[in-house]
């Protein structure tokens, strides 16, 4: 049979379902096609081919319940008017520009949406609806029906401050550029040095309409470096934004002294320059990854509220009122919100938000379930035995060692900068002294002069902007970091940890082998048949084993023992698949030792094998391991698992690399912690929450993520799955930023040995200074980009 | 030449209401999504023939 793709997702598919010769993989993506259809929204498909998400089609009405209850509505929904509300979901799932349409065009399929916008980067969508036509439960069931669930949780609605900060970015920018470019404009005749007499009365107007220009650009756009600074010396240390400060100041208080007394015109031009370009440096150093949220803690990743049995009767109650004792009802694809014993049969519970591994473990009645595990059986019923904040895993967030602040490194510039400070100070007492003892009008001006040209700003826009574009390339290739120290630390680093589940092996891939007596073509056809009708994990992956096999046996009974295993009976023969343990109850002899996860299976009560089910490891790996241990990098491995795979680990990546198996999360968090207490500067790679104490420990914290729109937990950067193994060339590509930025520094002193040259003789005429401050600055920024450019395409073309 | 005066205060006039411009956009959220809008433009009119 020829197969085809689906005309909304893509999914290949068998062409059963279909409408005028349009095919879909499921009912799910045929009921959104007639959806769109009906109200003439094809162009969906018209933008991008196979634009949609494949229709989950399972999500369950009762799923959304808790978004009735008014307390939640409170936290999400902003009331505009009677008939608007406000609100802002965030779409992870967003991803082309078929999405932005099929979302900025809702309110075609439903008349109570009055506006919606995307916000692309953001993956978020704001909308304005009426919620007396459309009730916020219908309007994200509408949302996860057109195939984009929004990701509701407890630490939602941290956005909009950031917004806030980010404008007043802008505005510093916009006015100190204004008044920039118009006193450079209006000081034209100082710099052609117009005759005074020619000029008349309008060199006072230009002047104090400089002076005028100036004064937002002081107080306002420059602010920062004040603050900053001021900041810096009450806490008795001499910041990056010291000698800044102390510039703008010193030659602000010279303009005005000149500007007073008429003996010239000052350097007001310079000054407004300076504060422009480094605005520019900072805000392009700053500007984000605005998708990517660094700061996740465990209320981003737990569902806004929970279904409480009360009496009976089921009601929503936000997770911050859930109180040990009580009965919860888990239903399928839920999260567990709080450490609680098990009341029901059938659970089936997926860690891999607690763990990494993915596989379902089942859970026998009466025993603890634990916070962050989703369940993927039927519903279960639970009772808590700790309340949210307490439960194990955000214990972890609260753990002391967390608390202090990550030891901040102090980055090398700064050292540099008090230097420099130091020199700079040396250099204008100096000439100070000179020209007291040849002739002493002149020391003023000297000094000043001296404070004036030798600002370190050429140090701050060389940092700023190679940091920025390093970021930039970085992220590029997938590694988006948190900002600039980031890329600081990672020089430093000398000791790399490894997470092993899921970060050197992928969560969607595994390899599945069968061990045992080979199988008749027949018992395979069973085999596939049986579990082709089950939903569990591990028998989807049996059935999509047997790949040749495309014809299927009658399955003439079938029990289904929730999370144990399946018995059933084939043409006659009776056929047991599932666990070790189920097979040994129904009394089957095992004659094999078997690790790790896998699936047994017997035929006729006698045991014919297993399927191992083994994660893969990612391509590259052996590379990476090889050119990093090259570099003399400390090199360790963690996991939560047991040591299985030890054997394999050591061939594949050396016998010389410790590894420690079966770690709890706070035994991972505990480890990092001894290998800085020895002095090392570590690097932790991991995904999921067990890493998320030493991720968050570790002087550099990178989580791995597979889909960029999955929750990733507090990190400093965030790397997809697939560029792991070229882990080596970013670290190479980071210490490359630091020899960028030595290098134009050494440039920038040749500025200041020029400038120097002019202030020390008292000579620094304002024309002097107007060309070297734009001089320097542009080409320290292009050079930074140059240099960045060219070394990030050495590094990263070799791939 | 005191036309010159007249000519820097209209520029600086001029200047200025395209920073009061430029401040109101910034204000009124027009910079904070600097990439949807690219996308945006892409989406053509409706062609309501299929309309009933």
């Amino acid at each position: 049979m020829s197969t085809t793709n689906c005309y909304h997702c893509g999914t290949s598919c068998e062409p059963v379902i279909a409408i005028q010769e349009k095919f879909f993989c499921c009912d799910g993506c045929k009921l959104v096609y007639q959806l769109l259809d009906e109200n003439g929204m094809c162009q969906y498909y018209d933008l991008n081919q196979m634009p949609g998400l494949t229709a989950k089609g399972s999500f369950t009405s009762e799923k959304y319940n808790y978004l009735d209850s008014p307390s939640i509505q409170d936290q999400l929904v902003q009331q505009i008017s009677n008939d608007q509300a406000l609100v802002i979901f965030y779409l992870p799932q967003i991803h082309c520009v078929s999405c932005v349409w099929l979302l900025e065009h809702l309110n075609k399929i439903n008349s109570g949406i009055i506006h919606s916008q995307t916000q692309f980067e953001k993956k978020e969508i704001k909308i304005i609806y009426n919620p007396s036509l459309i009730s916020l439960k219908e309007l994200v069931q509408l949302l996860a029906f057109v195939g984009y669930e929004p990701m509701i949780h407890l630490g939602g609605n941290d956005l909009i401050s950031k917004k806030k900060v980010n404008r007043k970015q802008l505005f510093k920018i916009g006015i100190a550029g204004f008044c920039f470019s118009n006193i450079m404009m209006l000081s034209f005749p100082e710099y052609l040095s117009v005759e005074a007499s020619e000029l008349g009365l309008l060199r006072p107007f230009f002047i104090y309409l400089n002076l005028f220009l100036s004064l937002p650009v002081l107080f306002y756009s420059a602010s920062g470096f004040f603050i900053s600074a001021y900041t810096g010396l009450r806490q008795k240390w001499l910041n990056i934004d010291a000698p800044i400060a102390l510039a703008i100041i010193v030659t602000f208080s010279r303009s005005v002294y000149e500007i007073i007394t008429h003996t010239g015109a000052g350097y007001l031009d310079s000054m407004s320059g300076i504060v422009f370009f480094m605005l520019i440096g900072r805000w392009f150093q700053d500007k984000s990854y605005d998708s990517f949220s660094f700061d996740r803690d465990y209320t981003s990743f737990f569902p806004l509220a929970a279904t409480q049995l009360v009496n009976g009767k089921e009601e929503n109650q936000p997770l911050a009122s859930i109180q040990k004792g009580a009965r919860l009802l888990i239903r399928t694809d839920e999260m567990i919100p709080a450490d609680a014993t098990l009341l029901s049969e059938g659970a089936l519970i997926d860690y891999s938000f607690v763990t990494g591994e993915h596989a379902p473990v089942e859970i026998p009645l009466g025993q603890m379930v634990y916070a962050g595990g989703i369940q993927k059986g039927r519903a279960i019923e639970v009772e808590v035995v700790k309340p949210v904040g307490q439960s194990y895993i955000t214990e972890l967030w609260n753990s002391p060692a967390l608390q202090n602040e990550k030891n901040k490194i102090q980055s090398f510039v700064h050292p540099w900068s008090q230097y420099f400070t130091m020199v700079l100070l040396l250099i204008a007492l100096g000439s100070g002294m000179y020209w007291w003892w040849v002739d002493p009008s002149k020391i003023l001006p000297a000094i000043t002069s001296v404070l004036i040209v030798a600002c370190p700003c050429s140090l701050l826009l060389t940092v700023t902007f190679t940091y920025g574009n390093v970021l930039r390339w970085l992220g590029r290739s997938k590694l988006y970091c948190k900002n600039a120290s980031v890329v600081e630390s990672m020089e430093e680093i000398d000791t790399i940890v490894f997470d092993k589940t899921g970060t050197l092996t992928n969560h969607q891939d595994t390899h599945i082998e069968f061990m045992g007596e080979e199988l008749s073509v027949k018992d395979q056809i069973a085999i596939k048949s049986i579990t082709r009708e089950s939903l569990h994990p591990l028998s989807q992956l049996i059935a999509n084993f047997y790949t040749g096999i495309d014809q299927f046996a009658k399955v003439e009974s079938i029990q289904n023992h929730l999370g144990k295993g399946t018995r059933a009976i084939v043409e006659g023969k009776e056929y047991l698949i599932g666990s070790i343990k189920f097979l040994a109850l129904q009394g089957v002899q095992l004659t094999s030792d078997i690790k790790g996860s896998s699936v047994a299976i017997s035929i006729e009560g006698k045991f014919k094998g297993v399927f191992k089910i083994n994660h893969i490891y990612r391509n590259g790996l052996v590379k990476l391991f090889q050119d990093l241990k090259s570099k003399k990098y400390h090199l360790y491995l963690l996991s939560g698992d047991k040591s299985t795979e030890q054997m394999q680990l050591a061939q594949m990546l050396g016998e010389d690399i410790p590894m420690i198996f079966e770690q709890q999360p706070d035994d991972k968090l505990a480890f990092i912690e001894k290998l800085q207490s020895e002095g090392k500067n570590v690097m932790m790679v991991g995904d999921g929450l067990n890493d998320a104490g030493a991720l968050k420990k570790a002087n550099v914290g990178i989580a791995v993520t597979d889909q960029s729109h999955l929750f990733t937990p507090a990190s400093d950067a965030i790397i997809e799955g697939t560029k792991i193994p070229q882990l080596a060339q970013f670290l190479d590509y980071a210490k490359k930023g630091k020899l960028v930025i030595i290098l134009i520094f050494i440039l920038s002193i040749l500025y200041n040995i020029i400038g120097m040259y002019f202030a020390t003789r008292a000579a620094l005429s304002p024309m002097i200074a107007a060309i070297l401050m734009p001089i320097s600055s542009i080409t320290i920024v292009s050079l930074s980009a140059l240099f960045t450019y060219l070394f990030a395409k050495g590094l990263f073309s070799k791939n | 030449m005191s036309v010159i005066i007249l000519l820097i205060g209209v520029s600086v006039l001029v200047a200025g209401a395209f920073l009061a411009a430029f401040l109101w956009s910034v204000k009124n959220g027009q910079m904070d999504d600097d990439y949807t809008p690219s996308i945006r433009m892409l989406f053509d009119d409706e062609i309501n023939t299929t309309k009933k």
